[in-house]
């Protein structure tokens, strides 16, 4: 079985230089105490930043076409942005609104007013949607009942728009429209704040029928799993970069604890994780930009693979920063509470190795 | 048109390979004739000088000329049979060789004439390699070389070695080491068989009694031979991951055409690990792939230090898989006799040989707890460990 090639598992230039904007806004304006702060007050989003990511750098808009308001880039830019938003553990709903909801509204009738006009909001930033469903939920396998109450909604505190799937279509409704309201959780991850969303069945307005919303839906969620192998690439990428300068600086028993083969070994054998789910999360968004037949297969291996590398990287960078590491002042918990949240997010890898089965034939 | 007038991008290599093929036509021509042409037209390794078998050309662009030649039912140099020559003797005699040693060797070694082996490793300088033993005594213009190597595979087809033997041991380990290329057909030169887990023979000892290698044949300066066999070693492990694989094309293919074959054998435990393996395989594949996409844009990564840690471990939890899903067949083994391979051979036969085969790959080209330690310390910058060997001189060293 030999994959399709070439693919191009590498940065364009282009890419670096959206990155390089990314991490510059990020460095600049992004202040992990200050976003713990708004976490525990309950809305962790800071306004002027989103707009600048969003709207500045036209981030948001990275996955629509120029016509809707968007910068017609692609799935493999939106990566590099995810990239550098999991460096930060950035508290914003990109992979929410930017990529699940955009994706899934690129897959309806964008000739429709409605469709239009919403992708054109989101792509400025001017509003966010999230799709309402559990994070949960993975991109195949049979989607939620449709539910009075929907828990488990990220972003949704954020949200001005829910994108609701029911029996007979997908519909859009207000956050703030009569018949929604939308119940804050304490989640996990502090930085990707959950809710219980309860809709009334009549809220909303249908954009897509049935087919084509479950159609829309499946694919808003296979670009977000196939992208957020991306975000935990950066999670990854953090905690092994802080850890080696840690463990370089740290001094114990007269030498810096870097210089212990045993923890020397630990972080090699995390720096090779990483350099691998770089190019898992490279060839899900190459697969997902060029629209390869090969798309679900490389989503699912992504997936399969980079969530536990992000999550082995947090433990790692938690118990190699010794008792820092378990302080609320210190961000390793920020990332792992991150890492664990994604790893379960659109998917566990036990079920992306189950579609990996179907996909190459691995019966049971 | 002359030669001067084809330009060294892909196009200019193209006409070059075309009139290559028009001169010698595969069809008509004898494989070494063949392949001494391409030699000589600077289309073996295009990045290597004009007049030894390159063109100064990109490194990229062999790719182009490797697949207008192979679309042309051309034949090739055979790398795996002289894997040892092209990737870590090449490399090594065009850094450090004199121009006389780069026009001897480099021809017979590209075309495959001349087969060469490795003399670095010996029974007691494993991975600490500069503790090696083996003497080299100045005598005139001769250097007379005592002592013994092990794990070398190839010695017995070989035509010439690459050696590193101990030219001063009043110096510290690392200082006082030459680099020679050494005649395997010098009398001196005993090579015996190494008969290993598999039953094979793969690797072998070589006994050294007395073998003179003029001075002619040392590579760089007397002392510098640890500088010098570093490049060699850099090119051992990126040669070992460096290349393209299809998916599945690994250890996990015969396991998965198992699986898909074989229902009975089927276990939900074993389903779970398959998966798992399967996954890794693939992202190793997806790594190599980014290595190799690296490499052509002209921007090798740091990668191909890991590559080999990951084969080495996937392999040999792969083959034990294998082992265990075949059940009572995993517990046959095809055949125990003593062989002498040509060549290195991790995937042939069965289940049973590539579990064994497999416990050699985080040991052979840099053992996997020394790769660790230098990705640690090149890659990551992290500080190494105090040592109290580097300042000593090697005749003082506890052995």
């Amino acid at each position: 079985m030999e994959g399709p090639l070439p693919m191009n598992l590498l940065y364009t230039d282009t890419e670096d230089d959206l990155r390089a904007a990314v991490r510059s806004l990020l460095t600049d304006r992004y202040d992990l105490p200050a976003a713990l702060r708004r976490a525990e007050s309950g809305d962790p989003y800071d306004a002027d930043l989103w707009s600048s990511l969003a709207g500045g750098i036209g981030a948001a808009g990275l996955l629509v076409p120029e016509k809707l308001g968007g910068q017609g880039a692609g799935h493999r830019e939106a990566a590099v942005v995810l990239e550098e938003l999991g460096r930060a553990v950035t508290a914003a709903p990109y992979l929410t609104s930017s990529v699940v909801a955009t994706e899934t509204l690129l897959g309806c009738d964008t000739d429709s007013t409605d469709v239009a006009g919403l992708l054109t909001a989101l792509a400025g930033g001017h509003r966010v949607a999230v799709l309402a469903l559990p994070l949960t939920t993975p991109p195949d396998g049979p989607l939620p009942a449709a539910a009075d109450t929907v828990t488990g909604v990220a972003d949704a505190v954020r949200a001005d728009v829910l994108l609701v799937p029911r029996e007979d279509g997908l519909y859009a409704a207000e956050t703030e429209g009569p018949g929604a309201s939308v119940e804050p959780l304490t989640p996990l991850d502090l930085t990707r704040p959950l809710a219980a969303v309860t809709l009334d069945p009549a809220a909303g307005i249908r954009i897509a029928d049935a087919a084509t919303g479950r159609a829309a839906v499946r694919r808003g969620l296979l670009a977000g799993a196939g992208l957020l192998a991306s975000e935990q690439l950066g999670v990854a990428e953090w905690c092994l970069e802080e850890t080696v300068k840690y463990t370089k600086e740290r001094h114990q028993f007269n030498r810096p604890v870097g210089s212990f083969q045993a923890l020397k070994h630990r972080m090699a054998q995390l720096w090779l994780e990483v350099v691998s789910a770089r190019a898992a999360a490279r060839n899900a968004a190459d697969a997902l930009a060029t629209g390869s037949p090969e798309t679900a297969l490389a989503v699912a291996v992504a997936q399969a693979y980079c969530g536990r590398v992000a999550v082995h990287a947090a433990e790692e960078c938690v118990q190699l920063h010794g008792g820092i590491g378990m302080t609320w002042e210190h961000p390793a918990h920020l990332y792992l509470k991150r890492a664990k949240a994604d790893s379960v997010a659109l998917g566990s890898a036990g079920r992306h190795k189950e579609t990996i089965a179907e996909l190459v034939d691995l019966p049971e | 048109m002359t030669e001067a007038t084809y330009a060294t991008d892909a196009a200019g290599l193209r006409e070059r390979a075309a009139r290559l093929l028009a001169d010698h036509p595969p069809a008509d021509t004898a494989r070494d004739d063949f392949l001494r042409a391409r030699f000589d037209a600077g289309l073996a390794w295009v990045h290597y000088p004009v007049g030894l078998g390159g063109l100064d050309a990109p490194r990229a662009l062999q790719a182009v000329v490797d697949s207008e030649l192979e679309a042309a039912g051309a034949p090739d140099n055979d790398p795996r049979r002289i894997g040892i020559g092209l990737g870590m003797a090449a490399p090594t005699v065009l850094r450090y060789g004199t121009q006389e040693q780069k026009e001897r060797f480099l021809r017979p070694l590209w075309i495959g004439e001349e087969v060469w082996c490795q003399l670095f490793s010996e029974p007691g300088a494993g991975s600490d390699l500069a503790a090696l033993g083996t003497r080299a005594v100045r005598d005139g213009d001769d250097w007379v070389v005592e002592g013994q190597k092990v794990w070398t595979s190839s010695a017995h087809v070989a035509r010439w070695a690459i050696l590193i033997a101990r030219t001063d041991p009043e110096l510290p380990k690392h200082r006082g080491i030459s680099y020679f290329i050494c005649d395997m057909t010098d009398p001196g030169v005993e090579v015996r068989p190494l008969r290993q887990i598999t039953g094979e023979a793969e690797f072998n000892e070589v006994f050294l009694t007395g073998v003179r290698i003029p001075d002619a044949h040392r590579l760089g300066e007397i002392g510098e031979g640890w500088k010098v066999a570093q490049t060699t070693l850099m090119n051992e492990r990126v040669s070992i991951g460096g290349s393209r694989i299809p998916r599945e094309g690994g250890m996990i293919g015969p396991v998965a055409r198992t699986w898909r074959e074989r229902p009975d054998l089927r276990t939900h435990e074993l389903r779970q690990r398959l998966l798992t393996l399967w996954v890794e395989a693939e992202v190793a594949r997806l790594t190599g792939e980014r290595l190799r996409q690296q490499l052509v844009a002209g921007h090798p990564g740091p990668e191909g230090s890991g590559m080999k840690l990951s084969f080495a471990r996937l392999n040999q939890e792969i083959s034990g898989l294998e082992v265990e899903l075949l059940g009572d067949e995993g517990l046959l083994y095809s055949d125990w006799t003593l062989r002498r391979p040509d060549q290195v051979d991790f995937t042939g036969r069965d289940a049973g040989y590539r579990y064994l085969r497999a416990k050699g790959n985080s040991i052979e080209g840099g053992t996997s707890e020394v790769l660790l330690n230098i990705v640690a310390e090149r890659v990551l910058g992290l500080p190494s460990e105090p040592r109290n060997d580097k300042d000593v001189a090697w005749k003082d060293l506890s052995r």
